[in-house]
């Protein structure tokens, strides 16, 4: 193994791996190397990295503890709200019932003025008009004893005034 | 490797990407040269920090995109030593980060143009291995004293075929190491090779090098799942070993 041909433009010679004249300084220069990394990670890298994920798992686990709050605050409120809204109609309900009710009411007496009003005045009518029926009778009834009084003197007989009038009430009966 | 024709024909040199080099002149490599080997190192420290530590900066709640990547490496790792070492090898967590932090960026890195591969070479594999087989050993023997042996005595096979057992797991316990980089820098160094010699043929064809030139594409891609999966593999393995160290139950 010629270690000094291994400096310029010589090309290897079998392989180097075996060229155990290097050994010493690769493997010096490997635990310097692997002594440092060591430092580094145990000093400074692993702590760090460790404490960064130990802190995100807390605060996940805080981020999920308060979600579940506000997720059962938030579904309380939507049970009290449900409720006020139930509560709201029926009290409306309520409402619109004494409200229909009263109308009802104030509906009925005003019916029942009405009706009372136009009974009166069909009454009243009712008489008017056989006062009128009666009127007319009674001068239909005249008007016939005179026609047929001046008949029967047209005709020359002495007109009887008690035997017309029987006659023609008779007749108008009749 | 006789591809010594310089000029002319093909003079296709697969290990040279390999070869450790001092950065300044062309002294000696003693073991305190700045190499290629340091700056390469070097760089996969400096992406570390960028990756883990410059992207956290903020400590944001909400991460911005470099914290989630971190955050994505630190979880990952986490989940992984939790789930297969067990509870006990959290401890060995930084540890762990620290292999596959090194492995993962200098298989990443390496896959760069030009750059230099510092987890082909069997020299750092390997003591990356023997770090992982010392370490799970001598924990292994202070948490359970004697009893550690008690994990190459099978205790659920009849009771003759115990010490054919306990032979087999004896070996198969101080293969590991060797499995264990040999994967890892076998791995890398074949890809990397082969994607050089089909360099060398995309060179040396003319117009037909299209057809090195989409092998390489497609060899580059297979390479970056090789360069995650071998970092993955490394160190699920590592966490397989620690467990017969820290954990109860065995096998």
């Amino acid at each position: 193994m010629a270690t000094e041909a291994t400096g310029g433009s010589e090309h290897a010679v079998g392989m180097p791996q075996l060229d155990f004249s290097t050994w010493p300084n690769q493997i010096f220069w490997l635990l310097v190397t692997l002594v440092v990394i060591y430092f580094v990670l145990s000093k400074v890298a692993l702590p760090r990295i460790g404490a960064v994920l130990a802190d995100r798992k807390s605060t996940i686990t805080n981020d999920l503890a308060a979600a579940e709050e506000l997720k059962a605050k938030a579904v309380a409120a939507e049970k009290a709200y449900n409720e006020a809204l139930a509560n709201a109609r029926t009290e409306a309900a309520k409402i619109v019932a004494q409200a229909k009710a009263e109308i009802q009411k104030d509906l009925d007496a005003a019916t029942a003025k009405a009706d009372a009003e136009i009974a009166a005045k069909a009454a009243e009518s009712e008489r008017t008009i056989a006062e009128i029926r009666d009127g007319a009778a009674q001068a239909v009834a005249e008007v016939a004893r005179d026609v047929a009084a001046e008949l029967v003197a047209a005709l020359g007989q002495a007109a009887d005034a008690k035997t017309v009038t029987a006659a023609v009430t008779a007749r108008l009966k009749g | 490797m006789a591809t010594e024709e310089h000029g002319s024909g093909l003079a296709i040199h697969p290990m040279d990407q390999f070869v450790v080099k001092p950065l300044f002149g062309d002294g000696p490599i003693e073991w305190y040269t700045p190499t290629n080997v340091t700056l390469w190192m070097g760089i996969a420290v400096l992406a570390m920090v960028a990756l883990l530590v410059l992207s956290t900066r903020r400590r944001a709640i909400v991460p911005s995109r470099g914290q989630s990547v971190a955050e994505l490496f630190y979880g990952f790792i986490h989940k992984m030593v939790e789930d297969v070492a067990g509870h006990e090898g959290l401890k060995f967590f930084p540890y762990i980060m620290t292999l596959f932090m090194f492995v993962f960026l200098s298989n990443m890195l390496g896959l760069i143009p030009m750059s230099f591969t510092t987890t082909s070479h069997i020299a750092v594999t390997a003591v990356l291995a023997l770090l992982v087989f010392l370490t799970v050993t001598l924990v292994g023997f202070y948490r359970k004293g004697i009893g550690f042996l008690s994990m190459f005595w099978v205790s659920s096979a009849p009771l003759v075929l115990r010490p054919i057992l306990a032979v087999i797991e004896l070996i198969s316990y101080f293969v590991r190491p060797l499995s264990h980089s040999i994967r890892l820098g076998g791995n890398l160094m074949a890809g990397h090779a082969v994607i050089k010699v089909f360099a060398g043929f995309a060179g040396a064809m003319g117009i037909a090098s299209v057809v090195p030139i989409a092998a390489i594409a497609a060899i580059y891609g297979l390479e970056l799942l090789v360069a995650a999966v071998q970092a993955y593999v490394f160190t699920i393995l590592t966490c397989v070993y620690l467990r017969d160290a820290v954990g109860d139950a065995h096998h």
